[in-house]
């Protein structure tokens, strides 16, 4: 569906994105994450032929974004982060405006019941929650029955429910057999929902792969926690699988590879040490990026 | 085609609902004309006026200053503030065509125009006495170039500037100069040889002098060939320099 090689994007002398290549197949959520003022939004802004390319190769659905942009827009939908409506215009005067971009698009009837919108058919934009202005955005997106759609940091500026609702919207647009680029900051949405995805720090890829994968890779290994009040652990270096003790107060956090868990939980039960609350913590994605971004600006 | 007029149609709706916008279009050349004909009256004087009465003057006159309004002010206020906005490039992602997108704010300028016009000429003649124009046709004719006149300056304005609070200040600035030099304020014969020669080279002169001479039966000549002109050059640039972002 994209391919991108080498990518390149100056603004004057700034370099905005220097070297970003993915691809994306089709009938994935494919995430783009990063840092603010990482590159994304110019990265799949110029994938749409909203921006000049400087360098690189470029081909979305087929075409090249540099010639062919008004073919690639005419195929997407795009909820673009900086963008609005006029204030006064309503719901379903939106809808119908971009539904009859493209003869054969979606009835905008539907669309209106998908998104949740029924309700403010006639409200104004300028009235809408900042929710219900970016479902409005997600359904204009999806007015033209695009075989792709851009999602911009969609879920900024929501609140946790909001946005627990936009998961369930996005998926469901997978469902329905469009390809889906998102855009994001936030790094539970990207586990949640991309099948893979690329980290963009400073307009470059520094890591790329499926969630589980790039935790695998970048998690920083086990992570072993409990609470013990008395007496000095420190003999827990000695145990297998373990690189490392830290100790706050009463909490102690236990690093290392491998089956860490089982063997410190039986040394420490073998010392007459129990305690209620030992527990594996997994890694996150938030711990691959800040591991991965952070060693990006050192 | 089809998707003009629906933008169109759905740009008046976006007018009509903005009721300051409206009362500034529809009322104050209202305003202007009371107050300008409560202090001139409309008895003939051979030194002022084209030696017409000042309301036979100055209604044809207003009418072209309506259609300047709306093009300097109105219109490019409306674009660089929906660049500004980011809507520009909302419709550019969703590949919507800039000449609809352009197109419509010319076809609501142009009926907002014609309305705002019209009420001033039925107000004008059943208050003031103001005569029925001797020649229709040149006079809407001079009113359609009037129109596409401004829409042009202010596409261009809009195009060129970088947010409505420019376009704003700018086009008001633009509005008072052509009041003052070009005809719909105080008399060309009243100007000195200086802000006349300036005042020559303001398209509104041109505007009001295409109107006025319909309104009068008389011929416009250079005035018709002058608002060509600028009408041409000011959509050249303006489709050089258009922008969505």
């Amino acid at each position: 569906m994209i391919s991108v090689e080498n990518l390149q994007k100056r603004y004057g002398s700034f370099t905005a994105v220097s070297d970003v290549s993915f691809h994306v197949d089709e009938g994935e959520i494919f995430g783009i994450l990063g840092p603010n003022g990482a590159g994304k939004t110019t990265t799949v802004e110029s994938l749409q032929g909203l921006r000049s390319i400087e360098g690189g190769r470029v081909s979305v659905l087929g075409f090249d974004p540099r010639s062919q942009a008004a073919e690639i827009r005419r195929r997407i939908g795009s909820q673009l982060q900086e963008s609005a409506l006029p204030d006064r215009m309503k719901v379903w005067e939106a809808l119908d405006l971009f539904g009859s971009l493209r003869t054969g698009g979606r009835d905008w009837q539907d669309l209106l019941a998908d998104w949740g919108l029924a309700q403010k058919r006639d409200a104004k934009f300028g009235s809408l929650s900042g929710g219900q202005q970016q479902r409005l955005f997600v359904a204009l997106a999806l007015a033209n029955d695009p075989q792709l759609v851009f999602l911009d940091e969609m879920t900024t500026g929501l609140d946790p429910s909001s946005r627990r609702v936009a998961w369930e919207l996005i998926r469901r647009i997978r469902e329905q057999g469009t390809t889906v680029v998102l855009v994001t900051h936030f790094m539970d949405e990207a586990e949640s929902l991309c099948d893979r995805l690329v980290v963009i720090d400073t307009g470059t890829v520094v890591a790329g792969g499926s969630p589980q994968g790039l935790i695998e890779r970048y998690g920083g290994g086990v992570r072993v926690r409990f609470s013990h009040a008395d007496g000095d652990l420190s003999w827990l270096l000695e145990v297998p699988h373990v690189s490392d003790v830290n100790r706050d107060r009463d909490r102690y956090e236990v690093r290392g590879d491998g089956p860490v868990l089982a063997y410190v939980a039986s040394a420490l039960v073998a010392r007459g040490i129990a305690p209620v609350d030992l527990r594996q913590e997994r890694a996150t994605l938030e711990d691959v990026f800040l591991s991965l971004t952070e060693e990006g600006s050192t | 085609m089809r998707l003009l007029g629906k933008m169109s149609w759905l740009e008046m709706k976006l007018f009509v609902r903005e009721p300051l916008t409206v009362l500034f279009a529809l009322v104050l050349p209202l305003l202007v004309l009371f107050v300008m004909g409560g202090v001139f009256g409309n008895e003939a004087d051979a030194d002022f006026y084209r030696g017409i009465g000042a309301m036979d003057y100055y209604v044809p006159a207003y009418v072209a200053l309506v259609t300047a309004s709306v093009g300097l002010i109105s219109l490019p206020v409306h674009i660089a503030g929906n660049r500004e906005l980011g809507v520009l490039k909302r419709y550019h992602a969703s590949s919507m065509p800039a000449w609809v997108v352009v197109g419509a704010s010319v076809v609501t300028t142009f009926v907002v125009s014609l309305v705002s016009g019209a009420i001033l000429v039925i107000v004008a003649m059943l208050t003031h006495d103001v005569g029925a124009p001797t020649s229709w046709p040149l006079v809407l004719a001079a009113f359609g170039a009037a129109a596409l006149l401004f829409a042009a300056i202010g596409v261009l304005l809009g195009a060129v500037l970088p947010n409505a609070r420019a376009a704003q200040a700018l086009g008001v600035l633009l509005w008072f100069v052509l009041l003052m030099l070009g005809g719909a304020g105080p008399p060309p014969e009243v100007l000195s040889g200086a802000m006349d020669t300036v005042g020559q080279i303001t398209p509104l002169r041109h505007a009001v002098r295409a109107m006025q001479d319909g309104w009068l039966g008389l011929d416009a000549g250079l005035s018709w060939g002058i608002t060509g002109l600028i009408f041409a050059g000011a959509t050249a640039a303006s489709l050089r320099f258009f922008r969505w972002e």
